[in-house]
């Protein structure tokens, strides 16, 4: 019941948010944020109550829902669900103090992201694809208005692109579903996520046709895909996370590109062993070109906000070379199951870690717009006097971004190429130039923003406030403590990823 | 108790022909009366057909000889389907009426032939002699043309006497269909279940099938006969719109299902790519057609055409996930469009007397019409086949039953769903928000949303939430019925 | 004579004739007490009395046919039950173009008008008891030639003239053709009684001089029924005849000439049928009643869509709908009766209620033309609904007599005789009443849709019209729901009386 508790909890607040008279909006705030408070405490709880020894799903609920179809009400979580759902139970209170200050129609503003948070929790919770699909798609109505009501100068292309690109994804995904629903033999046929493992590792239903098979498997990667963004399918990120207020691009890139790697994980990776294996090659040489270009990209821009958000796509490139660096048979040298292991390991603290780290990012990027004005890579310089405190912890959280030991960045991405050098040794050379870039790139905004001469009119740049040093503290403590503790991640993340290496 | 849905539609049809005097306030009452009796006689029959225990079969309502003559009886009898389609027309028809509210001129004369479609209606979707369906079917066609060419809009004459005429056309390709098959069958009878037990001949069906179903499928939208389904829709009053997409499309799909497949399984098994195809390129085509509307009604003319296509699609996939899909997609689209229409026409062409989406943009009418704009977006979403609504759940199931036997055509039309929700975003953004940068044009004074409205809006929007999330409480009645008797020639044939 | 013999003596003859007596008595009735009581009286009056006179005679007719069984085997009349029942609506339907005629203002001469209506409807009668060609022609005539003289009764009109001079150069053309083909048929069968005629086709074998005498009888009831292509005269007569008799031409003229068509074709040249499949074709009468139903249906309704005259867009229709009826004659012997009198006689009901309408708009100083029924149902609220019941019925839309009675000789023509071989003929009749919609429709949107002219003077039906279009009306409707209260009688009539 907690899980559903937790899913409905915001989905319920975000609707009696809604339904208050347009002359509460200070009170539809406060309720809004306390309900996301409630809900982490909620995904805390959950945290907490998990038993973190046994890989399996906990917290199970299962209700048949429309049986004709195969629609179930199945809920569960393992340790890769109880990270997502904590972190984006994280995220929400994080991100609705950075838009408190939002002028226009705050109450909506909040009660749209309370139904993206509800969103959120159920994509990370739900074992039956319909029951996840529903929840899928629920998160990107509000996304699309967030985006398009208080969205910058360029929102209306922005969230059109955004919902255009994510809804081509989904159809493909749907119908690549339907379709394996439909290869099954009437008695088989399911929709639920452990079952459809389990008819592809019997060679049943979709996978004793290979070449539909094939087309499926290409259907659901495609929706992924553009939820996570690889690239090619990534040209509607930038825009969309520079226009979103910034409230909205933190969750964006911290939870909701989640959802896809997350689907890579849950869906992909169990219904598809032999497809992925089959097309590694290539999805490598996409996760690379993840990794790389926007890192190159990100050079080009002129615009903070964008630079950060080619960064995300970059990070998530990581967890993509994880996972498809893992999917190697284990049938090979002796020590792979290992270093899959710690691939996977990797992908997930990754998840986690890039969320807290690029969320703080755009908080720091959306302070600097609401003090200056503007984003300009060169509208800026010599901050760091006028604002040591902002410097300072807005350097820690670049760090953190490109990957500094000690900081929560590392051992995410430290994992991943541990894993990746033994099963793809070419693929994560190569990656390893996005490191390089990254590091170059997010160190030219540390000195552009923060070093040089001071132009004279940011002589008067104030300091973070105690308000803001307020927000930001909880996540500069655990960009610093699962820097220095990561075992607080792979402890609830190993068993999940023990239990998924079991499909190869 | 379902037969008085027909019945208090006449009564109340002549009632309010014969009241006296022109205020609109009793007339409009009767309607509401008379559309909420007969939702309760529709609600309370489907409790009653669900108590009795084989409710998958056709369970009788009435029956009586008729024109002995000729062996047609007044038989009236409803299985799952048509408790499903009964529902919905009940549904539409209170809502069409709280959406009429604001007629002024010849209210009585209005809500008398809205009632008698809806009568006509009912009747069709409970008759299993087809004479009497046929009847009923042509008496819904007269009040659809007067309702638009009295009350219509744009080009009105002209869009009611082409819905008229490819209505009429339609219904002399069913008749003579029909009366092949009598006279074929040779049985002295027109009762559905009867003639179904006849062998026709192979050849026979081949030519008798895709009469009947192409005579029934022009009302359902079937390209390339829809044209008359947008023109229609742009010149109907508002009510009208949500009815002829709501419920007069789905009698078409109706007829095409019941008549057409079950009667001439062996024409059907010949026919079944061939407007599979013609489906899947109306799921497309109206899609395509719908993205580059400058007229608001349009567009949501033209997404009726691409989502009847679902349905028809359905119908062809013959299987029981596909039929199923189908039948949840008339009730579906019934809701959804009529949920749409009444935005367009009632809640913003009424007020801004405009439906040029160039015009409306500036206008920036979600902060105008708050309500309006919600609406909208729920029934977009609804429409766009979001999950949680109750057209995921039809299309769903279509194209799983697509993937079964036209996996060509679900790709297809999957890729129609993606041009539905780029048409669907496209028409939502414009009709509600300005483009960025643009300062609010100057709006004419737009009275707030009224009481019916906002209740008629909320009853359809809990419509399609409710089946959306509970399908369950449609798919009873379908699935059973499916299985029913009368359908096996269905799946004989279709089986490959 | 053989087979049948002649009447013991003229009592029994008056008593099997009773019915046509008391109108013909009546008819001179009515012109006497125009000429002695009411002379002098304002038009109105006499009108009125000579208008109540013939409803009266007509009304004892029907008591006569309807309460004293009349039988008789004699070889030229063919009295029984049912030509007897048959002339029952016939009469009705005279009462019903006496009941528009009651405020006539075209005429001075009432009792001359009403006395040449009920001598033209003496004649109908006659000549639905009529067994024997020649008598069949003399009845004919009779109505025939009462009819020229009402279409000209309209002496204001020029078009009205004009219409008679039409209708009496093509009725007498017609009568040619007709009396020409009865003498060819004589030649060959050297009898006039159609039951003779049948045994002696029977018994020898065909010449082809026949088929001229059929196909020239044929022509000439083309005529007389306005098939196509023999219909030239029909539209200039509906509408420069006065809307009564108009009325008359189009329901009880026909009705009548159907139903004599019919006798002939199926009793007297059964065998001649032919057949008009496309596998095997034989000559006969078949092929050409298909062919000229055929055209009918086609050139009628096509025609009509253009017309702006109401008056004459009835004619057009009442073009296509002879062909509709003729389609039932194909039906087969045994089949063809029910649908095409029940067809036929719905129609009569339906277009006397329409030249009804027609004829009050017409009161009102209009000319009937499309226009000026615009927004008639805002003045007229009852009398517009009657006429969209009658427009509808004409187009077939249930539950209206029109559709029943048109899906009864579409599924009798499928049925028979060799199944579905008739096929294309009803597709093609499915396809022009769908374009007949069209035209309806056109009436229909003037009197609903259109706005009024303001300033027009508003037609206000008196009372005795209103009540006749609305017991039309009410007819029309009743005989669509429950077409068995129609078909009932007329197949136990058939069944009690081989045809």
């Amino acid at each position: 019941m907690i899980l559903t508790a937790l899913t409905f909890l915001p989905l319920a607040a975000g609707v009696l948010v809604a339904l208050l008279g347009r002359d509460r909006q200070a009170f539809g705030r406060n309720i809004a944020f306390a309900a996301s408070l409630l809900a982490l405490a909620l995904a805390a709880a959950v945290w907490a109550m998990f038993d973190h020894g046994t890989g399996g799903l906990q917290f199970v609920e299962n209700h048949p829902w429309v049986p004709a179809l195969g629609m179930e009400y199945n809920l569960g979580v393992d340790g890769l669900s109880v990270l997502m759902i904590l972190l984006s139970a994280l995220i929400v209170p994080f991100a609705l103090l950075a838009s408190w200050k939002i002028e226009k129609d705050p109450k909506l503003f909040f009660s749209l992201t309370l139904f993206l948070e509800s969103g959120l929790f159920g994509v990370f919770t739900a074992q039956n694809f319909l029951h996840w699909f529903l929840f899928w798609e629920l998160s990107l109505i509000p996304a699309f208005f967030l985006i398009r009501i208080w969205g910058g100068p360029r929102r209306t292309s922005a969230a059109a692109q955004f919902f255009i690109y994510t809804m081509v994804g989904s159809i493909a995904m749907l119908a690549a579903f339907l379709a394996m629903y439909a290869l099954a033999d009437a008695s088989q046929r399911t929709f639920d996520f452990a079952r459809l493992a389990e008819l592809a590792r019997g060679a049943h239903g979709h996978a004793s046709h290979p070449a539909l098979a094939t087309v499926i498997f290409f259907g659901v990667f495609l929706g992924l895909a553009v939820k996570v963004p690889l690239v090619p399918f990534h040209t509607w990120q930038p825009a969309a996370y520079a226009e979103a207020p910034t409230g909205t691009t933190m969750i964006l890139t911290a939870a909701m590109s989640k959802m896809g790697v997350y689907g890579f994980l849950r869906v992909l990776w169990p219904i598809f062993p032999e497809q992925i294996q089959q097309w590694r090659g290539p999805l490598l040489v996409l996760a690379a070109a993840t990794i790389v270009l926007p890192a190159a990209a990100a050079f080009a821009q002129k615009d903070l906000k964008r630079m950060v958000a080619y960064s995300s796509i970059n990070h998530l490139g990581y967890c993509l070379l994880g996972i498809f660096a893992a999917a190697r048979l284990a049938g090979g040298a002796p020590g792979w199951a290992n270093e899959q292991a710690a691939a996977l390991n990797g992908v997930i603290v990754q998840m986690f870690n890039h969320g807290l780290t690029a969320a703080a990012l755009f908080y720091f990027v959306g302070l600097i717009e609401q003090r200056g004005g503007g984003r300009g890579l060169d509208d800026f310089g010599g901050l760091r006097r006028p604002a040591p405190v902002f410097c300072g912890l807005m350097g820690i959280a670049l760090f953190a971004s490109l990957g500094l030991p000690g900081l929560n960045g590392f051992p995410g991405e430290f994992l991943i190429f541990k894993g990746a050098l033994h099963l793809a040794a070419e693929t994560a050379v190569i990656s390893t130039l996005g490191l390089l870039l990254t590091a170059i790139f997010l160190l030219t905004i540390l000195q552009r923003v923060f070093s040089g001469p001071l132009p004279a009119k940011w002589s008067g740049w104030p300091d973070l406030t105690l308000g803001e040093r307020c927000i930001v503290a909880p996540v500069m403590a655990l960009i610093f403590a699962l820097g220095l503790f990561p075992q607080l991640l792979t402890g609830v993340a190993n068993p999940a990823v023990m239990q998924m290496l079991r499909f190869f | 108790m379902l037969a008085w849905t027909i019945y208090i539609s006449f009564i109340a049809a002549a009632v309010l022909m014969l009241m006296p005097g022109d205020n609109p306030r009793p007339a409009r009452w009767t309607a509401l009366l008379a559309a909420l009796a007969g939702l309760a006689c529709a609600v309370l029959g489907m409790i009653e057909c669900k108590q009795q225990a084989g409710f998958g079969a056709l369970a009788d309502v009435a029956n009586a000889p008729w024109i002995a003559e000729l062996g047609i009886r007044y038989h009236l009898a409803a299985d799952g389907i048509s408790l499903v389609l009964v529902l919905l027309t009940g549904l539409a028809a209170v809502a069409g009426v709280l959406f009429s509210w604001n007629i002024e001129t010849r209210t009585r004369e209005f809500f008398a032939l809205y009632l008698a479609l809806i009568g006509g209606v009912y009747g069709v979707f409970l008759s299993v002699d087809l004479f009497l369906l046929f009847v009923f079917y042509e008496i819904a066609i007269i009040p659809k043309y007067f309702l638009i060419a009295i009350w219509g809009s744009t080009r009105r004459e002209y869009g009611a006497m082409k819905l008229a005429l490819y209505s009429f056309v339609g219904s002399a390709m069913v008749l003579v269909g029909l009366i092949a098959a009598y006279v074929v069958a040779g049985a002295k009878t027109f009762d559905l279940a009867e003639l179904a037990k006849f062998p026709f001949p192979a050849a026979f069906q081949n030519w008798a099938f895709i009469v009947v179903f192409v005579g029934f499928a022009i009302l359902a939208g079937l390209w390339p006969f829809h044209t008359w389904a947008p023109t229609g829709h742009v010149a109907a009053p508002t009510a009208a719109s949500m009815l002829l997409a709501g419920v007069v499309m789905k009698l078409g799909a109706y007829g095409a299902l019941r008549v057409a497949m079950t009667l001439f399984p062996i024409g059907l098994h010949t026919w079944q790519n061939t407007i599979a195809v013609l489906a899947v390129v109306g799921i497309v085509y109206g899609a395509l057609v719908a993205l580059v509307q400058q007229d608001f009604k349009f567009v949501i003319g033209y997404s009726s055409v691409s989502h009847m296509g679902f349905v028809l699609l359905g119908l062809m996939t013959l299987t029981q996930i596909g039929l199923t899909g189908a039948v949840l997609q008339m009730f579906s689209h019934g809701i959804i469009a009529g949920l749409l229409f009444a935005v367009v026409g009632r809640m913003v062409y009424d007020r801004t007397h405009t439906r040029d989406l160039a015009k409306l943009q500036p206008m920036n009418l979600n902060h105008v019409l708050p309500f309006a704009a919600v609406t909208f977006v729920v029934g977009c979403a609804a429409s766009m086949g979001l999950p949680g609504f109750s057209g995921f759940v039809a299309e769903l199931q279509v194209l799983a039953g697509a993937w079964q036997t036209l996996p060509a055509a679900a790709v297809l039309a999957a890729v129609g769903i993606i041009a539905g929700i780029a048409y669907t975003l496209r028409v939502l953004l414009k009709a509600f928000y300005a483009e960025d940068g643009v300062v609010a044009a100057p709006h004419p004074h737009c009275p707030p949303i009224s009481l019916p409205e906002r209740a008629g809006a909320l009853l359809l929007l809990s419509a399609t939430l409710v089946i959306g999330l509970w399908p369950q409480l449609l798919m009873q009645f379908i699935t059973p019925s499916l299985n029913s008797p009368l359908m096996q020639p269905l799946w004989k044939a279709g089986a490959p | 004579m053989e087979g049948g013999r002649a009447l013991n003596n003229y009592l029994e003859c008056l008593n099997a004739l009773a019915p046509e007596v008391i109108i013909v008595v009546t008819a001179l009735a009515a012109l006497l007490i125009d000429l002695t009581v009411a002379r002098g009286k304002p038009l109105e009056q006499r009108t009125k009395l000579a208008g109540l006179v013939s409803c009266l005679g007509c009304a004892v007719a029907i008591l006569r046919l309807a309460m004293i069984p009349a039988q008789t085997d004699a070889s030229m009349l063919s009295v029984n039950p049912f030509t007897q029942w048959l002339k029952i609506p016939l009469l009705l339907l005279t009462i019903f173009a006496v009941v528009l005629s009651w405020r006539a203002r075209f005429t001075p001469h009432a009792g001359e008008y009403f006395a040449l209506l009920l001598l033209a409807s003496a004649g109908v009668m006659l000549l639905v008891s009529s067994d024997n060609l020649l008598l069949i022609f003399i009845a004919l005539e009779l109505l025939s030639i009462s009819l020229y003289a009402l279409a000209a009764f309209d002496k204001q009109s020029p078009a009205s003239s004009e219409a008679a001079l039409k209708y009496l150069l093509f009725g007498g053309v017609s009568a040619a053709f007709t009396l020409f083909g009865i003498s060819l048929i004589y030649g060959v069968a050297g009898r006039l009684d159609l039951g003779m005629i049948a045994a002696r086709l029977r018994s020898q074998p065909i010449e082809p001089a026949f088929y001229a005498g059929l196909v020239m009888t044929l022509m000439g009831f083309g005529f007389k029924l306005a098939a196509a292509p023999f219909h030239l005269w029909a539209p200039d007569v509906y509408e420069g005849a006065p809307a009564p008799v108009a009325s008359f031409i189009a329901s009880v003229s026909k009705v009548a000439s159907f139903f004599v068509l019919a006798r002939i074709l199926l009793a007297g040249f059964v065998d001649e049928h032919g057949t008009i499949s496309t596998a095997h074709y034989a000559p006969g009468w078949g092929p050409v009643v298909a062919a000229i139903a055929a055209i009918s249906m086609v050139v009628g309704n096509v025609a009509a869509i253009v017309q702006t005259n109401v008056k004459r867009l009835l004619a057009y229709s009442a073009i296509a709908h002879t062909g509709y009826a003729l389609l039932a004659l194909l039906a087969g012997p045994s089949h063809a009766l029910p649908p095409l009198l029940f067809y036929v006689i719905t129609y009569a009901f339906t277009v006397v209620g329409a030249f009804a309408v027609v004829s009050v708009v017409e009161a009102s100083g209009k000319r009937g033309s499309l226009a000026d029924f615009a927004g008639l149902s805002r003045r007229a609220p009852v009398m517009s609904f009657c006429m969209l019941v009658f427009m509808l019925s004409l187009a077939g839309i249930p539950p209206l007599s029109g559709f029943f009675g048109k899906f009864y000789v579409f599924t009798a023509v499928v049925n028979a005789p060799a199944k579905l071989s008739l096929l294309w003929l009803v597709v093609l009749g499915v396809a022009a009443s769908a374009v007949s919609l069209y035209y309806y429709l056109q009436v229909l949107k003037q009197i609903y849709a259109a706005a009024p002219e303001p300033s027009a003077p508003w037609p206000r039906p008196d009372a005795s019209a209103q009540t006749a279009i609305v017991l039309l009306a009410l007819i029309v409707i009743v005989l669509g729901c429950f077409p068995d209260l129609l078909l009932g009688k007329i197949s136990q009539l058939l069944a009690s009386q081989p045809f």
